[in-house]
């Protein structure tokens, strides 16, 4: 695999220092990773809240985009995790990102650097909705994230 | 037979057609004078080199498109004092408009190479470099022989991961004239010079297509080619606004004969508007709208389509809740009592729904008239192609049965040549037709059409004889080409004559 060494030093890095609210949650191969989440301001939006991110590698990372979403399990009880509520993220985890698009990767961010855009993107966000369609698209949608053509229409949240 | 060959060589003998194009004006204004289509009027036609339906056009090999972008880099080049490389990105940045980016690096020099993603100071020739304690950010590989490369941004990664990157870029995405440095929102173009340092050799012939095919899609002036795996682009002045008027039929090198305006198969002597609108509606209606036509009738009051799957003549429409009798269309309260059988036929409320009712099954069947025509024109030209393709073995045992010689078969070829063009302008006439409204004109464009379709009609059936007897046939196969194709040429002639001086009248707003 191209990027075994990136994803090792990667890895090596976060496990010495993450910025707060990011943790790493699963690790164990150079396939999958899972990453918390926590938004760590006052937004009410997502107080108190811990969301789950799925990171999953391809063979030609970090030239190409890794598929990043959000995950629901493991939603137990005692470690709730729900898809957070934001115009840009649908219900069913995909998120809609321009950084994470292969025209808007650079082979320069890392799972660090996504998780902290999107940490952002929560932060700064005040709407209390899902994108437009949501409902149809979580019905009908059976494609991969980076296989659908978003439209990145809205620079602003 | 002169005239023929002329024509049949449309494509390649464009070229003259600058030349010749002063004597044809007289020729072709005498015939806009007159419609009545007399024979010495035709014959006028026929000799002509240049068709009133022909346009002008260039075909260009990728040789050609690289001369030309190469001719207006370089002028770009020495007009700003810049690098051919820079200049480069200028242009495709500016999609080749050369006067508006000229005029917008004048204004503004700085703005302008930022927009296109050039930085402001330009290196002479790009070299990689070891650089000792450098660690590469996108592998983190480090050593003191990787090679690594930085433009002029100054984002430094190993010459390695900059091949993957461009490999992906170019290789998967398709990408070529936008590249971007892989740093993080660095925005500055991977230039050619840059490119060339880097990957390999099949990688920068597949950059070279793929600029070339930025080149073509930037110029409103050139198209592509759209037969499969045709390399070649057509250069044309016809503009968009202009296809109202006129019909561009173009002919690649490859024989491909196709519209410049829209690179659907020629579809003279319809215009391309009226053909998106037919094909659309193709699409939407016909095979429902036979079945349609066929099976059901329409509720006299509301006009739901009913089907009647059994039962009954007395129908209550699901919509409107309308009552009335499916044999004779009237009020089923007039039926009384005779519930099982209608013999009313000649009432009054009956044959006021029967009208209505016929009115609106007239528009259907005024479409699937037109329509069944075309599209059997359509399958036409493709049996006509099947033939073709047995056309050669024909030839052989022809030649092997009559003793006549490869050229003297021939004509066999010519035949089917201009079979299935008239096939293909036949097939159209009825896509126009179907939008025109009657008058003086369409009366003569269906003679026209009439007479190509007889002529059409019997070149097929003479054609498909057995070898012996083609032979025999061979001078009436002669006469009826050279007939088929000089009412061809009439027919579009007459059309795009009326399309250029506006005199058509359409039944809808286009």
């Amino acid at each position: 695999m191209f990027a075994t060494k990136r994803l090792g030093k990667e890895l090596l890095k976060m496990k010495e220092h993450l910025p707060p609210g990011i943790t790493i949650a699963k690790s164990e191969n150079l396939e999958e990773w899972h990453m918390d989440l926590q938004v760590l301001d006052d937004n009410p939006l997502y107080q108190d809240q811990t969301y789950r991110l799925k990171f999953t590698f391809g063979s030609k990372y970090p030239i190409e985009p890794p598929e990043v979403q959000f995950i629901e399990s493991p939603n137990t009880p005692s470690t709730p995790r729900p898809i957070p509520i934001h115009p840009h993220i649908y219900s069913n985890g995909i998120i809609c990102l321009d950084l994470l698009s292969s025209a808007g990767w650079s082979p320069v961010q890392t799972v660090e650097s996504v998780c902290v855009s999107i940490q952002s993107m929560l932060t700064a966000n005040t709407r209390n909705e899902r994108p437009p369609g949501d409902s149809d698209f979580v019905s009908y949608n059976r494609r991969r994230p980076r296989d659908i053509n978003f439209f990145y229409d809205d620079d602003n949240v | 037979m002169e005239s023929d060959e002329d024509f049949m060589s449309v494509g390649s003998s464009n070229d003259d057609f600058l030349d010749t194009q002063d004597s044809d004006d007289d020729s072709l204004e005498d015939f806009g004078d007159d419609f009545d289509g007399g024979f010495s009027k035709d014959k006028d036609i026929i000799a002509t080199s240049r068709k009133p339906y022909e346009v002008d056009f260039k075909v260009l090999s990728p040789g050609d498109i690289e001369r030309e972008q190469n001719i207006q880099v370089t002028e770009v080049s020495s007009i700003l004092g810049l690098p051919p490389e820079s200049s480069a990105i200028l242009l495709r940045y500016g999609r080749w408009n050369r006067e508006k980016l000229i005029e917008s690096y004048m204004d503004h020099p700085e703005q302008t190479l930022d927009a296109a993603g050039l930085g402001n100071h330009f290196e002479t020739n790009p070299v990689t470099q070891k650089v000792p304690g450098f660690m590469c950010e996108i592998c983190c590989e480090d050593g003191p022989d990787l090679e690594t490369y930085a433009m002029r941004c100054g984002h430094r990664f190993c010459v390695d991961c900059y091949r993957h990157y461009l490999g992906q870029k170019i290789r998967e995405e398709g990408e070529a004239a936008r590249i971007e440095c892989p740093g993080e929102s660095c925005h500055l173009i991977v230039d050619s010079k840059s490119l060339e340092l880097l990957v390999t050799r099949d990688l920068r012939d597949r950059y070279h297509a793929l600029l070339m095919r930025t080149y073509v899609d930037d110029k409103e002036n050139l198209r592509w080619c759209p037969a499969p795996n045709c390399e070649y682009a057509i250069d044309c002045p016809v503009k968009q606004r202009d296809l109202r008027r006129v019909v561009p039929t173009v002919q690649c090198f490859c024989k491909h004969f196709f519209c410049f305006g829209c690179t659907l198969n020629d579809h003279q002597p319809a215009p391309c508007l009226l053909v998106k609108m037919w094909l659309q509606k193709c699409e939407d209606d016909s095979e429902t709208a036979n079945w349609i036509s066929a099976n059901t009738k329409e509720c006299p009051r509301c006009h739901s389509t009913i089907e009647k799957n059994g039962g009954c003549n007395h129908m209550t429409c699901r919509k409107c809740k309308h009552e009335f009798c499916w044999m004779c269309m009237g009020l089923w309260s007039e039926h009384g009592t005779s519930w099982y059988n209608c013999n009313r036929y000649e009432e009054k409320s009956g044959s006021e729904a029967r009208t209505e009712q016929a009115r609106s099954r007239a528009s259907l069947e005024r479409y699937l008239h037109y329509y069944n025509r075309y599209a059997n024109h359509e399958q036409s030209a493709k049996l006509d192609k099947d033939l073709y393709l047995k056309t050669e073995k024909k030839m052989t045992s022809l030649q092997s049965q009559s003793g006549l010689s490869w050229i003297e078969v021939q004509f066999l070829e010519t035949a089917s040549q201009a079979l299935q063009q008239c096939r293909q302008t036949l097939k159209w006439t009825y896509a126009f037709a179907y939008y025109l409204a009657r008058n003086n004109l369409t009366e003569i464009f269906e003679d026209n059409q009439k007479d190509l379709e007889m002529a059409v009609e019997s070149l097929s059936e003479m054609f498909e004889k057995p070898v012996p007897e083609l032979s025999k046939l061979k001078v009436d196969i002669l006469d009826k080409t050279a007939y088929c194709t000089k009412r061809r040429v009439i027919l579009l002639s007459d059309t795009a004559e009326n399309l250029k001086n506006g005199e058509w009248t359409f039944n809808m707003e286009w």
